[in-house]
């Protein structure tokens, strides 16, 4: 059985990695006594699979995990995933909190497959609210934005403007202004940091947020799992079979 | 109460591992702070990584923090990267827990379980926004106090701690804060604290003492006031079954070494290895109850999600009644999931590799011995009498039963040491291959190599370690030997680290300004190859007008006055002696948990004695065990590694 949850990264701990998470999370199912299902060979992992990495120091509210469970046909049956929030909450470290969960179809496409788009939230520092809707407007109308960046210790070019989907200045920060920006993954993931650089290299990255992460089925938008109760989770069940 | 959170937070993001900076473990607790409650900070002068795991703070971070008068936090040195933030933007060092000031702290009490953490000790107190000298520093000031093993010889950083305790922590730790609640009651001055402090059993206070010199040697250190003890003597817990410690270990949110639950299962050794500092100042052996190990295993592993429990100990393969501990918990069917064990354990001839195949069912790569010495004759004068009989057939048992890649441990440049025992390291190495090749095609065996560095309190304290360029000759003679030996792969310490650390390991007072220079011109980290830099402490040397090879490498004479003369470790000073002439005479002693006692001291001057359940010495092992050494059926093993090294090359 395949599990699929949805948590939050908040707080101090948003200074993990994607690695620690992950190991934070395995400790976590063991301590929840969920019986997790393991790899073959000399040495069995957890089937935990995990969403597209956050960037160390980013907060979220919608990380994803899918988890193998290794129940026998009646404890299959009597499995409630809707009490999987608050018990795997109980056992992870302040500031991850799993806000949903739902079985999925075992054959369920990765979430680093599907998920084709992420809206962030970034607080910007160095600007004001009008300056940066500005910035905004001029990189939505630009036919190519090129940036260089890493990519295996060699510099390549990569143009961001087909990545960048949706642009917007949506409040105003401290010093500075509250951006939403919805961002394309595939092929490849474009970091909060530098989709700012390629904007405006004045532009100082404050807090970081990433609210919503995003696929579609059938030609519809939805996510892949949506937070709240028992209804969601069913109808998150729904929608990952259709695929 | 104040904390440095928003001011740290920005700069978290600019950091290397910034997870480092965060505290939110399980198990850290939010202490309350208070005028009734004396604020420790408990510090670990390395990275978080290799602080976090450390068992004796934790220790006392909980005990601390079951006081209603005590509130305890954490704190680690910061990697060079925060260092340079928080200097710029004037943050200071701050705890885990609260991020509160260190400088707001009662106590700044370090851990000190390796030498070259020194500069990082004074880099520490420095960037807590204190006087690094303890002369300098005013009632205003925390106390800065340290324990651990280093703390036997504490003379080179006299000049920077107030307080040095010695031994085992958990009483004495009480008394300190009893005697600090009441000095912060009377808001007595930092003098009278001091000197009250001298009053406690086991606390050192160097500024008591003074150091003489004659004709540039050392010739005693005495008390300055008629009240300070003589000789301070270490503190030792009688028995560990009233210290089920820690019992809430932390589980860090980021990896750190030896992530796992760690329960400590015996203090002691009395083995007898000469070379061994750690098993000649924690006598006598104090074993945990099976049945309280067994529910620390079971409540520690359900508490934490860990899958992985190391019992540890100097030579857990010695606990009595061992195999059904391990086979206990391999076995337990209330825990989700596989489990596994390890045994870090210095020692090649106490246990079986079917205990090892045993633990290990899963993952069965890599096993290490730890032989020391590459010829019986050198085995003999460094006291681990382990036949070469026996580690051949570890080592056939092993790869017969799945594994592939052994790691062998040796010590060069001890006492006597010819090139013959040298070259013994690489005709061990050899058979072992060959053993290997027997089962599989391509075995494996790595030969690490470690300069040996002797220590105050163990019978080596009076041998001149060898210098650099001999241990690298005879490293080279190794690499020579080993150069055609298909899958033998030579490793070794870097013989300048080993250096600085018998500087630091035998030095005195003298060395203070040593270290501060070092220190200054920004030798931190040294424990790491690539911020380890050996001019910068040789030039310090040269400048103060002080000479290695006195320190270091000349042979010290029974009737000189050691700097630890005036510190205890309970063995008597004529007992070492006679050890260090018996290993010369390359004989051999046997362990004392089941031969009668030789009157060590460690026992006898405080009045406490042995805790080991088992009447009879562990099978499998053939040193000091008054076993037939000619019996040999048993097959010794030891699992898992040694700490991280400095410049394996
Ligand atoms: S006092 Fe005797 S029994 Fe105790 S550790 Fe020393 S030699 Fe062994």
């Amino acid at each position: 059985m395949k599990v699929r949850l949805r948590f939050a990264k908040q707080g101090k701990v948003r200074f993990t990695s994607h690695r620690d998470v992950a190991r934070v999370w395995e400790r976590a199912l063991r301590r929840a006594e969920l019986p997790v299902a393991y790899t073959q060979g000399f040495t069995p992992r957890p089937r935990l699979h995990f969403g597209l990495a956050l960037p160390t120091g980013a907060e979220s509210l919608a990380e994803y995990l899918d988890v193998d469970l290794d129940l026998g046909d009646d404890a299959a049956d009597g499995f409630d995933p809707a009490t999987l929030p608050d018990r795997l909450t109980s056992c992870l470290p302040g500031g991850i909190t799993v806000v949903a969960a739902a079985i999925v179809d075992t054959g369920v496409m990765s979430l680093q497959q599907a998920v084709t788009s992420c809206t962030w939230h970034l607080e910007v520092g160095g600007t004001t609210g009008s300056q940066l809707a500005a910035v905004a407007a001029r990189a939505l109308a630009a036919d190519e934005i090129v940036i260089t960046r890493e990519r295996k210790s060699k510099q390549v070019t990569d143009d961001l403007r087909p990545y960048l989907l949706a642009l917007s200045v949506v409040g105003e920060s401290p010093d500075g202004a509250l951006l939403e920006a919805e961002v394309g993954t595939q092929p490849r993931s474009v970091r909060p940091s530098e989709l700012l650089a390629a904007l405006d290299p004045v532009l100082t990255e404050r807090r970081v947020t990433r609210i919503h992460q995003w696929m579609t089925l059938d030609g519809v938008r939805c996510e892949p799992l949506s937070p709240g109760g028992p209804v969601a989770s069913s109808s998150a069940h729904a929608e990952v079979r259709a695929s | 109460m104040s904390t440095v959170w928003p001011e740290l937070e920005p700069l978290l993001g600019r950091v290397q591992k910034p997870a480092r900076y965060i505290g939110c473990e399980d198990g850290a607790r939010i202490p309350e702070h208070g005028p009734g409650r004396v604020s420790w900070l408990l510090l670990y002068p390395d990275t978080y990584e290799v602080g976090l795991p450390n068992q004796g703070l934790q220790i006392l971070y909980e005990l601390l923090n079951e006081r209603p008068d005590a509130a305890a936090e954490r704190s680690y040195a910061p990697w060079t990267d925060l260092e340079e933030l928080l200097r710029e933007h004037g943050v200071p060092l701050f705890s885990l827990e609260t991020h509160r000031p260190a400088g707001e702290f009662d106590v700044l009490a370090f851990n000190l379980s390796a030498e070259l953490v020194y500069t990082n000790l004074l880099n520490c107190v420095d960037l807590a926004g204190v006087p690094v000298r303890s002369a300098d520093r005013g009632d205003h000031h925390p106390l800065v106090m340290a324990g651990g093993h280093c703390t036997y010889n504490p003379e080179p950083i006299a000049d920077f701690v107030d307080a040095v305790v010695l031994g085992d922590g958990e009483e004495v730790v009480g008394e300190i804060n009893d005697v600090l609640v009441a000095a912060k009651s009377e808001g007595a001055p930092r003098a009278e604290v001091l000197d009250r402090l001298t009053g406690v059993d086991g606390v050192y206070v160097p500024a008591r003492y003074e150091a003489t010199y004659e004709a540039g040697r050392l010739v005693a250190t005495a008390p300055v006031a008629a009240s300070v003890p003589d000789v301070v003597e270490k503190r030792t817990v009688a028995d560990l079954a009233d210290w089920p410690y820690p019992s809430t270990q932390l589980v860090p949110l980021t990896e750190v070494v030896h992530d796992r639950l760690n329960v400590e299962v015996f203090r002691g050794c009395t083995r007898g290895c000469r070379f061994c500092q750690a098993g000649m100042i924690t006598r006598p052996v104090r074993e945990r109850p099976a049945d309280q190990v067994r529910t620390m295993v079971q409540e520690g592993l359900r508490r934490t999600g860990y899958d992985e429990v190391a019992l540890t100990s100097l030579s857990t393969a010695d606990f009595s009644g061992i195999e059904s501990v391990v086979a206990d918990t391999v076995n337990d069917p209330t825990s989700c999931g596989q489990v596994s064990v390890s045994l870090p354990s210095l020692r090649v001839d106490a246990f079986t590799v079917g205990i090892a195949a045993e633990v290990q069912k899963a993952r069965r790569t890599g096993l290490t011995f730890a032989p020391e010495a590459g010829t019986w004759r050198m085995r003999q004068i460094i006291n681990k009498l382990i036949r070469e009989e026996d580690l051949y057939a570890a080592v056939e048992s092993a790869y017969s039963q799945g594994w592939r890649r052994m790691k062998l441990y040796f010590l060069i440049g001890l006492p006597s040491e010819t090139d013959e025992d040298t070259l013994g390291i690489a005709e061990l190495a050899r058979n072992c291959v060959a053993i290997g090749r027997r089962h599989h095609k391509a075995p494996s065996v790595t030969v690490s190599v470690g300069g040996f560095v002797p220590k105050a309190f163990t019978p080596f304290q009076w041998f001149g370690q060898n210098t650099v360029d001999e241990l690298l000759r005879k490293v080279h003679l190794l690499r020579d030997a080993l150069r055609h030996e298909r899958g033998v792969q030579l490793k070794w310490h870097d013989p300048r680290a080993s250096l600085i650390e018998g500087l630091m390991s035998r030095g005195d007072r003298r060395l203070g300004p040593v270290i501060e220079s070092v220190w200054r011109a920004g030798g931190t980290f040294q424990e790491w190859s690539e911020h380890f830099d050996d001019q910068r402490w040789l030039e310090a040397m040269a400048s103060h007008g002080l000479s290695v090879d006195e320190y270091v490498h000349r042979h010290r004479t029974e009737d000189e006055t050691l700097p630890w003369d005036h510190l205890s470790a309970g063995l008597h000073k004529d007992f070492l002696w006679q050890d260090w002439r018996d290993a010369l005479a390359e004989v051999g002693l046997e362990d004392c948990r089941w031969t009668p006692c030789y009157d060590c001291g460690a026992c006898t001057g405080y009045g406490i004695e042995h805790i080991v359940a088992s009447a009879t010495p562990p099978a499998g092992g053939s040193q000091g065990t008054g076993q037939d050494l000619a019996r040999g059926a048993e097959v010794p093993v030891v699992l898992s590694a040694r700490p991280p090294s400095v410049g394996v090359g």
